[in-house]
């Protein structure tokens, strides 16, 4: 049998490199996730361009970030980009309600079938990408300042007198409690106000949320404003988790859209559940289990490999596994959303 | 009458459905439009609901001409339609699907909430069930319950009883009767045809989309011929 403390060290090793970086990239994931479900839900098709309005979100953000960084503005221990988010939304909003404007509506009016949308907004979905790419170049771009960590793994090992440390970094507590707050308000949105319900009642039921009075019109803007700020939100805080590039959020469309299907694509609480699922899938899989396993079997038995069932460069195709796996399973995913 | 559609001529885009028909209902009357399979009886109801493209006649409400209002202005001018099928909001609660047949008032509904709580008191113990989990009769209680928030002048319903048992058919109907002496206009499509006359004030008989007949339910019933041909003897 190991020791307590090896058992402890093995645990937090096990919290440092996959607890922790699951939870904030599920909840990034899920806010992503919420935002193509929405639009799914209302408008009634799947979203392609959702990734580089991500990007494009979170684009606006930085930009403003370096313009409040020159002026000498920041947010204390808090990173200046939080400041910047506001501007960021709402030029994310006005890009979704332009493109709706002038591409989504028209298709709308004339009862287009849903692929025809698809296709719509995988043009939208270039456009937006060259744009972005235009705009702030195709490079990583770092944006985070503030206090780094929330806890250090040097603190952390001293505090505990354990071998391993546990670093707990700011980007990933706000990612987490931002997410917790977001998902509350758009509940209490959907369940308690009267733009909320009708929004559920449209996606329930279109024609006859028209006989009850509910103007669609209405209901599409407010889905558009609530997509837009949720994943503006997702994309700024992702990249201050990691870093900002135009093509890592092109590619973060699949991931995000394998959790709103996973969970039941159109029902909220199923990209929350998606998002996680998706997110530890791919933690849990490309992660090397070598070290946990050296702390939990006796020294002779320590693995020569990295006990890591695939290669981090791999971690999309975890997505898709499981997209395709609940498409020929439970196509309806685990919240019984709508098929697509 | 209230509600009249006037020599009303129209389909869905392809051959006309509606060959000159006329229609038309009065407050606190029933009026039911009954026929064979296809003779446009639905598609009657549609048109004076404006879900249909007219080439011909006119619908007046209260004597105002409303022939190119959409549906959903007729909605807000007091006209309430009960769909035959998806006529609830599946996901949500019994509760929220009378709210959002409130949707376009702005004053307070818990009078009429409880007013359709008082006409189907199952509603009321099931208030917080999603829709979609209640039988086809409670499905159809709640349907007509969301349409009568409207406060509406006029009820059109859609083969109300198409699917529900006997027994649930006449507590159905009883309902529509206590309806009709609340002052509204119901105006009903019907496969039932004996036992809809049975409570009609004004019965319409159409065969390929024009009247056949047109008395009063009892009249109708009493009528040889409509036994005949349409009532089976």
């Amino acid at each position: 049998m190991p020791e307590m403390t090896e058992i402890l060290n093995a645990l937090v090793v096990f919290t440092n490199f996959v607890l922790i970086p699951g939870l904030a990239y599920g909840s990034q994931l899920a806010l992503g996730a919420l935002g193509v479900t929405l639009v799914y839900g209302i408008l009634r098709f799947s979203n392609f361009a959702h990734g580089d309005v991500m990007a494009f979100g979170t684009m606006v953000t930085i930009l403003v970030t370096w313009w409040l960084q020159s002026l000498g503005v920041s947010f204390g221990p808090l990173p200046t980009a939080l400041l910047a988010l506001p501007l960021g939304i709402a030029g994310t909003v006005l890009l979704c309600l332009v493109t709706d404007k002038f591409v989504y509506r028209y298709y709308r009016a004339k009862k287009s079938p849903p692929v025809t949308l698809v296709m719509a907004s995988l043009g939208v979905m270039f456009v937006v990408n060259g744009l972005v790419r235009f705009i702030i170049g195709t490079d990583d771009q770092r944006f985070f300042d503030g206090e780094r960590f929330i806890m250090k793994a040097r603190d952390f090992k001293t505090l505990t007198g354990l071998n391993e440390g546990l670093a707990i970094k700011s980007s990933q507590g706000i990612t987490v409690v931002i997410a917790v707050i977001l998902v509350a308000l758009l509940f209490w949105f959907l369940q308690k106000t009267r733009a909320g319900k009708s929004m559920r009642a449209y996606s329930d039921n279109e024609d006859l949320s028209l006989l009850s009075g509910i103007d669609p019109d209405k209901v599409v803007r407010i889905t558009w404003i609530i997509a837009a700020a949720l994943t503006t939100i997702a994309g700024v805080l992702y990249g201050l988790d990691k870093s900002f590039k135009p093509f890592t959020y092109f590619q973060l469309l699949l991931p995000i859209f394998a959790a709103a299907i996973v969970g039941g694509i159109g029902q909220p609480i199923g990209a929350i559940v998606g998002g996680y699922v998706i997110a530890f899938s791919e933690v849990l899989i490309t992660y090397p289990y070598k070290k946990v396993v050296t702390y939990l079997v006796p020294e002779s038995w320590a693995p020569e490999g990295l006990l890591q069932l695939l290669g981090t460069e791999y971690k999309f195709a975890v997505s898709f596994m499981i997209l395709v796996i609940v498409l020929l399973v439970r196509p309806t995913g685990i919240f019984k959303g709508k098929v697509l | 009458m209230y509600l009249i559609g006037e020599n009303l001529r129209g389909g869905y885009g392809g051959a006309d459905i509606l060959n000159n028909c006329t229609i038309g209902v009065d407050k606190g009357e029933i009026a039911v439009i009954v026929g064979p399979n296809g003779a446009g009886k639905s598609t009657a109801m549609k048109a004076m609901l404006g879900m249909l493209d007219l080439n011909e006649g006119k619908v007046l409400l209260d004597g105002n001409e409303i022939t190119d209002l959409s549906p959903q202005a007729r909605v807000a001018h007091g006209v309430a339609f009960v769909p035959q099928t998806s006529n609830v909001f599946v996901s949500m609660t019994v509760e929220e699907n009378l709210e959002m047949g409130a949707f376009l008032r702005e004053d307070d509904i818990s009078e009429t909430r409880d007013m359709v709580f008082e006409l189907f008191p199952i509603l009321k113990e099931k208030r917080r069930q999603p829709a979609g989990e209640l039988s086809g009769g409670q499905r159809q209680q709640v349907a007509v319950g969301r349409a009568l928030m409207t406060r509406p002048a006029v009820l059109m319903l859609d083969e109300p009883t198409a699917g529900v048992s006997p027994i649930v058919m006449d507590e159905l109907f009883d309902r529509i009767l206590e309806v009709r002496a609340a002052g509204v206009a119901i105006l009903m499509v019907e496969q039932n045809a004996r036992q809809a006359l049975n409570i009609a004030d004004r019965g319409y008989v159409l065969v390929t989309g024009e009247n056949r007949y047109t008395d009063t339910g009892e009249a109708l019933l009493a009528n040889p011929e409509v036994r005949r041909s349409f009532l089976g003897g």
